[in-house]
């Protein structure tokens, strides 16, 4: 297996080993989270598992990243997250200060997003049967808004809204596991998103005037956009110079020869707006501290169905592909 | 004379093959064979002419000897074979209706610039077409270009529209004459015509009323003179056009083309203006004037030696090339004087292709007008339709013979011959100087230059082009060749293809299949690759590799020692990251002090480069020899960063001393595979910068070390496998010094060298060698 860095890798895995074992329809739509509709409530369920080195960086640790993760994947489908359980899976030999760390930033990260963490499990293993420490957590909200958010309602003439500045988290992650020294400090996004998506659904009064939220974490806001554009079958342009990236990401992406649009975020989300409510809703976002540097970035088209391209800076329109693994140069 | 004895009679059928059609073949046979007072037929054959003549032994005799020699200057007769028949006695000569067989080549040409017969009409002020920039016949003019659909008929071209005034149509019908079935006949009465449109302009607004093209000309070459940029519609796009001798206009133009140093490619109108800022050789001169017409890259005479009004030097910075060509319409000719009776306006004009950086080039008036407007001044359009974009050709001698580099305009549509019976596939190409290749018969298809694939015009160009060559020459591919790189767009749209049998080819094994296919060598050779960047079956990047090499695939026997390189395509634009790799590989990471190459990085920058490196983050290991280059002429201090392919290696080629015959130190390391190391050349460089050696020299002397080691691995392999033909391919051997070293020290050696001539050693070669790669293993 080596299907580690995410993007079309993983994408492979997952139709061509997960879904022809599992399949079914909640499971099919493959979105974040699983929409449940169980005595006329809907609710919403989702797990994640967490693995970062180093656990503790800038703006965050696993165990922040851990609460954060799951409260957003139900956020996304405009829930309300009430509940959490975590599973641990610790190596032996991690200091029990550090755990300690890590428990009160959870309970911190949950007071934050307004959610308990009621059900847990623990399991030690073996010195280098893991690394360090392994967070499992899942989620159940409930959908009080009379919306559907799915990655399959993308239609043309959405506005595409990014709620603000990319790649701080991946970046901040390659630099402390790296130890490089960027040209400024950069820290980790990771944030709950909960309160952000009830401050757009509260823009009017009206139902369904978003159509998919989704946090672009792994793989970045390239990879997502692409997953929502092939699910939905529609195509994207965006605009190179909408979208917001920090000077200190992209100096950094610059030389380590990454794209911040592929980097991984962990407090920001994307939203297909319909177009006559984009601005309402871009307003609303701003007035909101996670939504102060929301962009609308582009909008989604009918052409070239499943392809998600680029206006760039100096004109062009570059296609943004899913990431294929490791960046190897093309220039010959 | 007509015989006197008709019992004197003899017939003669004969079978013309090669390129005898939509060519003006079956007029000339009718002209031919009626002026001898022949009779008989000519018609297209499935495979080329076919012709029988009647007449008396001696003049049927001389037909035949005249046949060859005199044929028009698009035919090439590649076979000609003769029968003898039972005498007919027919009265006449016809010229009878194709007899297309189903399954055959469509008869579509390339393009081809203006003939003798049509300048000379084009300058008389007494011809009926006296200064029509349309003017052409069977021998010239557009074809590839217009054509929509097969068969080549007019009704199937964007002349379709224009309705021939008599004259036109007495000369379409008569087989007498050089227009009869010319598709694109026209003439100022019922052809297509100008207008000159400033930018801004609504499409809507732009009249082609006006019959009389010279007052627009006029205007054009005044504005021209005032340093305006025009962007001027040509056979397959628009140009972009400025007078090469004004600073202040070419620099504008860089500025708005977003293109700050590639060279840009010029036009003079004349052989004569040529020799006034190149020097050309007979072949150049030959070359230049062919009907193809391509631009060709010459020695650009030192400033004391050419004229006062010569290029500026920012028409191509620092080199001490030119590309040139001469007009191919009468429109081009134009913009240098109303008539060859009067001198040229301009020593030369930039005339580069009209797009926004590494976009597809420009073809419709509405999309000139939108997406050139803040690029061109002023638009010279016309009404006829671009049904097909096609760039201008780029080509170098080399040995007397010509050398592509880019192969477009004039070479395509045109089949290679390639002698071997061939599957159906398509392969398609690398990721930048992207061309696909179909297969069919005994011949590959290449498309024109398509270009860099990441743009989405540019995947769109590939697409509409591979349905277009598809339908034309009715290929079903049913296998598809790509390259290894998961990353390529081109593999994306292989991947993502309903034609399920596929072969991922290595990239340099591509370089090497696709000059062995045009030399048709079989068996195993020796092939050397020194090459920018592809991606090796082991994960790694390749580029500096020696392979025993067949069609079938390829033993890697050597290779140039690997370093890291470190951020992707980030290492390809700052040369100095490849200078650092080398520099740490050489001295143990111990950078020698005070290296001018490293000035202008920022120090955090290069501490982050050299920490990524030490540590391997965000690095592939590569053998590239492209990369060499560029660290060498970093740490020459030629360029720390590039805005272009090449340009490192370019500038360290312009700055050989060619007096300097020494060479630098390297090492093979035995095993398998060898391991070139180039460690010793690094440390004798920076010892040679210290005591202040001059860079020409320093060039000159890695350019004889890396001739030296490529030379004497092909001798090992020689030793090892008993093999004599070398194969050089990959785009840094279109560096004429390396190449030049190479060639004549092996041939010395008794080696059979071969090189690329009809498709590019860089990545436009790729897809030709993917192609036959499919083919072999399809067997
Ligand atoms: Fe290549
Ligand atoms: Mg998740
Ligand atoms: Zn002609
Ligand atoms: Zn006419």
């Amino acid at each position: 297996l080596g299907h580690g860095s995410g993007g079309k890798l993983t994408a492979d895995l997952i139709d061509k080993i997960f879904l022809p074992a599992f399949h079914n329809p909640i499971l099919d739509k493959l979105d974040d989270q699983a929409v449940l509709t169980i005595g006329g409530t809907r609710l919403a369920f989702t797990t994640d598992s967490f693995v970062v080195t180093p656990i503790f960086f800038p703006g965050g640790d696993i165990g922040r990243l851990a609460i954060h993760g799951t409260v957003n994947d139900l956020a996304m489908s405009g829930a309300r997250p009430l509940y959490l359980s975590a599973a641990f899976i610790l190596e032996e030999g991690l200091p029990v200060d550090d755990l300690r760390r890590v428990i009160e930033s959870m309970r911190a990260a949950a007071a934050e997003a307004g959610v308990q963490l009621v059900t847990g499990d623990t399991k030690v293993v073996n010195r280098g049967k893991g690394d360090q420490i392994f967070i499992t957590t899942t989620g159940i909200g409930v959908i009080e808004h009379n919306v559907s958010i799915s990655a399959d309602r993308a239609c043309p003439g959405d506005k595409i809204i990014l709620s603000g500045y990319i790649g701080d988290h991946g970046m901040t992650i390659m630099s402390q596991r790296e130890g490089l020294e960027f040209e400024s400090a950069i820290e980790s996004d990771c944030a709950p998103l909960n309160g952000l998506v009830t401050a757009m659904l509260t823009t009017s009064p009206a139902n369904d005037f978003i159509h998919t939220l989704r946090d672009p974490t792994r793989g970045g806001v390239s990879t997502t956009l692409n997953e929502i554009a092939k699910h939905a079958n529609v195509g994207m342009v965006l605009d190179e110079r909408a979208i917001p990236v920090r000077e200190s990401v992209k100096g950094a992406c610059e030389v380590l020869g990454l794209d911040p649009l592929y980097v991984a975020n962990e407090g920001k989300l994307l939203a297909l707006v319909v177009p006559g409510m984009a601005d309402a809703v871009l307003d609303r976002m701003r007035q909101h501290p996670l939504g102060q540097d929301a962009a609308i970035i582009g909008e989604v088209v009918e052409t070239h169905p499943g392809m998600v391209l680029m206006k760039t800076e100096i004109g062009g329109t570059r296609v943004l592909d899913v990431m294929f693994g490791e960046q190897l140069p093309r220039i010959c | 004379m007509p015989p006197l004895h008709s019992n004197s009679k003899t017939r003669r059928q004969l079978h013309v093959r090669g390129i005898v059609q939509g060519v003006g073949f079956r007029p000339y046979v009718y002209r031919l064979a009626t002026s001898l007072g022949l009779t008989g037929f000519v018609f297209n054959s499935s495979s080329g002419v076919t012709i029988e003549i009647e007449g008396s032994a001696a003049l049927v005799c001389k037909f035949i000897d005249d046949l060859r020699p005199n044929s028009p200057r698009l035919a090439e007769i590649l076979e000609l074979t003769v029968a003898e028949m039972e005498t007919v006695g027919e009265t006449s000569f016809d010229i009878l209706e194709s007899q297309e067989a189903l399954g055959e080549f469509a008869l579509v040409t390339p393009d081809a610039g203006t003939c003798d017969a049509c300048w000379n009409d084009f300058g008389d002020p007494s011809n009926r077409r006296f200064g029509y920039p349309f003017t052409n016949c069977t021998h010239c003019g557009p074809r590839y270009t217009i054509v929509q659909d097969i068969p080549y008929d007019r009704a199937k071209t964007t002349m379709s529209g224009f309705v021939m005034c008599e004259a036109c149509k007495a000369e379409y019908s008569d087989p007498g004459n050089r227009r009869f079935h010319a598709q694109p006949n026209a003439c100022a009465i019922c052809g297509p015509s100008l207008c000159l449109a400033p930018s801004g302009s609504n499409p809507e607004d732009c009249s082609f009323h006006d019959k009389d093209s010279l007052p627009a000309i006029r205007k054009v070459r005044q504005l021209l003179r005032e340093g305006k940029i025009v962007a001027v519609k040509g056979l397959g796009g628009f140009l972009l056009a400025c007078d090469a001798s004004n600073d202040v206009a070419v620099t504008e133009l860089r500025r708005r083309k977003r293109r700050p140093l590639k060279p840009f490619a010029l036009m003079a109108r004349d052989l004569q203006s040529i020799r006034n800022i190149c020097a050309v050789s007979s072949d150049d001169a030959s070359t230049l004037q062919h009907p193809r017409r391509p631009i060709v890259v010459l020695p650009r005479l030192s400033s004391k030696d050419s004229e006062a009004a010569s290029p500026t030097d920012a028409v191509a910075p620092g080199n001490n090339t030119l590309g040139i060509m001469l007009p191919y319409t009468p429109l081009h000719y134009l913009l240098f004087s109303d008539s060859p009776g009067s001198p040229p306006e301009f020593g030369a004009l930039v005339m580069t292709s009209g797009n926004l950086s590494e976009e597809p080039i420009v073809v419709s008036n509405i999309e000139a007008l939108e997406r050139l407007s803040g690029i061109a001044d002023w638009f010279l359009l016309h009404n006829r339709d671009i049904a097909t974009r096609v760039d201008d050709s780029v080509v170098r001698i080399f040995e007397r013979r010509e050398r592509v580099l880019r192969r477009s305009r004039g070479f395509v549509p045109q089949a290679i011959d390639l002698g071997i019976e061939l599957e159906q596939v398509l392969a398609v190409g690398a990721e930048l100087k992207n061309t696909f290749c179909l297969t069919r018969g005994t011949h590959a298809i290449l498309s024109q230059h398509i270009g860099d694939l990441e743009n989405y015009e540019t995947m769109c160009f590939f697409e509409e082009t591979l349905e277009k060559m598809k339908h034309l020459f009715k290929v079903t591919p049913r296998a598809i060749a790509h390259d290894l790189h998961p990353g390529y767009r081109s593999t994306r749209m292989a991947l993502a293809s309903s034609i399920d049998r596929r072969f991922a080819v290595q990239h340099h094994h591509a370089h090497i299949a696709s000059c062995m296919a045009e030399n048709r060598l079989n068996g195993n050779v020796i092939g050397v690759a020194m090459d920018g960047t592809g991606l090796g079956p082991d994960g790694t990047i390749w580029g500096g590799e020696f392979f025993v090499a067949n069609l079938a695939g390829f033993e890697r026997r050597a290779h140039i020692r690997a370093v890291p390189l470190a951020g992707g395509d980030a290492a390809i634009r700052q040369p100095w990251r490849m200078a650092l790799s080398y520099l740490r590989d050489s001295f143990g990471g111990r950078i020698p002090d005070e290296l001018a190459c490293f000035r202008d990085v920022p120090i955090k920058q290069f501490n982050l480069v050299d920490a990524m490196l030490s540590r391997r983050i965000q690095t592939v290991q590569t053998s590239s020899c492209g990369r060499l280059f560029d660290a060498i002429a970093a740490l020459l201090g030629m360029h720390s960063e590039v805005t272009f392919e090449g340009q490192a290696a370019i500038a360290l080629e312009m700055a050989v001393d060619r007096s300097i015959t020494d060479r630098y130190e390297y090492e093979l390391q035995q095993g398998e595979p060898v391991v070139v190391d180039f460690r010793p050349t690094v440390s004798a460089i920076i010892r040679d910068l210290a005591r202040g050696r001059r860079v020409n020299e320093i060039s000159a002397c890695f350019h004889n070390t890396l001739s030296a080691a490529i030379v004497e691995v092909c001798c090992c392999i020689r030793r090892s496998d008993g093999l004599d033909r070398v194969c050089l391919s990959g785009g840094v051997f279109q560096n004429h010094i390396l190449l030049g070293l190479t060639t004549v020290e092996l041939r010395r050696l008794g080696f059979g060298v071969f090189l690329h001539a009809m498709v590019p050693a860089n990545d436009g070669g790729i897809a030709l060698g993917q192609a036959v790669i499919a083919n072999e293993l399809l067997r």
